[in-house]
């Protein structure tokens, strides 16, 4: 290793030139106001365009004109996460610390690790907290403790770790309040609002199953008729209803539907969507029959998709739906394939 | 709103508990309160079993077989495509 013309010797002279102290750039401002692009920006992703590049180089930054006594609060890399903090965080003087969590926000971040206790420690030492701040206190969003022990922070920094609110339209009050949390501040919200904004996202994933349906459904047409015709119009409508509830409706009534399984959840919903299709548009008995299997099928299936968006849901759980509903769902998508494809042919 | 086997691996050693209140503090679904300085599950049903309070309980007295509630997540693993949400685009 001591040879210098050996070659393992060069990443050790990297190493040696590298200063101890790493220098840090100096804390870029951020602003408080959105522009129309960061509008549309947010805009973009929550239908699923470029979600994963949405990011913030992480590091320090500067709210206003921070000074060696002012609030340092933790946050992660994805855009839309850091706009959601820093449109709230007008007239005040603060310091940032975005972590690196590769564009992710903070709660998803922390259940897969990467905004967690290393990556903080990491960050404090990379940006040199400890010059820039005299005091010895972060704000951590309280849903980063899923991935951050406090107390091993503190063991390996000297940072204490306060926990912020969940939601960053509370961090002005928090923080007037001398970083005391309210219990209301403590917990997740989950109200239509919260339910409805990821639906975009959900409904948008399923063009590519949505394209095979229209395409199957025109095969069948091209079959029965030998070309096109207008019914192809007429045969789409329970799927796109399917769809449009189990994206739409069952985030919006999933409180009021029965059962704690959202499987169950996703089958009641698709026999309102059932029958409304069957009132509308007249069809035989077989057809209906392997239209409404179909459609439960989706329904069921995408509602048991959407507890990824939820915030109550837990593994187990999820686990014990896979196994118990998915054969269930596949049967009877196989079932409705047959009756409907039967029923071209009646 | 609650789910299927909400909090069923959640435990709490009340022999261990300091009573810092951390677990009160993180929890998003106010599963714990304190109470005569020890923490106690005032609301068992309510856990999303997501681990923050295994995480930041300094003495140990907290255990939760944590993961994602996420049936994507669950499809993804068992179909073999890592154990987590590493192929999913939640974010």
């Amino acid at each position: 290793m001591s040879k210098p013309d050996c070659g393992c010797a060069r990443p050790l002279q990297l190493e040696i030139r590298r200063p101890a102290q790493v220098s840090p750039t100096p804390p870029l401002p951020l602003s408080t106001t959105l522009t129309w692009r960061d509008v549309l920006g947010s805009w973009r992703v929550r239908w699923g365009i470029g979600r994963m590049r949405y990011r913030v180089a992480p590091g320090l930054y500067r709210i206003g004109t921070p000074d060696a006594s002012s609030p340092v609060l933790v946050t992660a890399n994805y855009k839309l996460t850091v706009d959601a903090l820093r449109r709230r965080l007008t007239a005040l003087d603060l310091w940032i610390l975005v972590l690196d969590t590769k564009g992710v926000n903070v709660w998803c971040a922390a259940g897969k690790g990467t905004f967690g206790t290393q990556e903080l420690i990491r960050s404090i030492e990379a940006v040199g907290l400890a010059q820039v701040v005299a005091h010895r206190r972060l704000v951590v969003p309280q849903l980063g403790a899923v991935g951050v022990a406090a107390h091993e922070v503190k063991r390996a920094t000297g940072f204490q770790v306060r926990y912020g609110p969940v939601l960053a339209r509370d961090v002005p009050v928090y923080l007037a309040a001398g970083m005391q949390a309210t219990p209301a501040m403590r917990r997740v919200p989950f109200g239509w609002r919260e339910r409805l904004v990821l639906a975009p996202m959900e409904i948008a994933g399923t063009w590519k199953p949505a394209l095979g349906i229209v395409l199957a459904l025109a095969a069948l047409d091209l079959l029965r008729h030998g070309r096109l015709t207008s019914h192809l119009a007429v045969d789409v409508v329970p799927f796109v209803g399917a769809i449009l509830t189990g994206g739409l409706l069952v985030p919006l009534l999933l409180p009021w539907l029965p059962s704690r399984a959202f499987a169950i959840k996703g089958a009641l919903a698709g026999v309102l969507c059932a029958i409304g299709a069957l009132l509308l548009l007249p069809m035989g008995r077989v057809e209906a029959s392997g239209v409404t299997l179909l459609v439960l099928a989706i329904t069921s299936f995408m509602a048991m998709y959407f507890t990824g968006a939820t915030t109550f849901t837990n593994e187990a759980g999820a686990r014990l739906e896979v196994r118990r509903a998915l054969p269930v769902i596949a049967v009877s998508a196989a079932l409705g394939i047959v009756l409907r494809v039967a029923a071209a042919f009646v | 709103m609650r789910y299927v086997l909400s909090g069923h691996t959640l435990a709490l050693d009340s022999g261990l508990c300091n009573g810092c209140g951390r677990c009160e503090e993180v929890c998003p679904h106010a599963v714990f309160a304190i109470h005569e300085r020890k923490a106690v599950l005032a609301d068992r049903d309510a856990c999303m079993e997501c681990g923050a309070c295994r995480m930041n309980c300094p003495v140990g007295a907290i255990a939760v077989s944590s993961g994602v509630g996420c049936v994507a997540a669950v499809v993804n693993s068992l179909r073999g495509q890592g154990t987590s949400c590493d192929s999913c685009s939640c974010g």
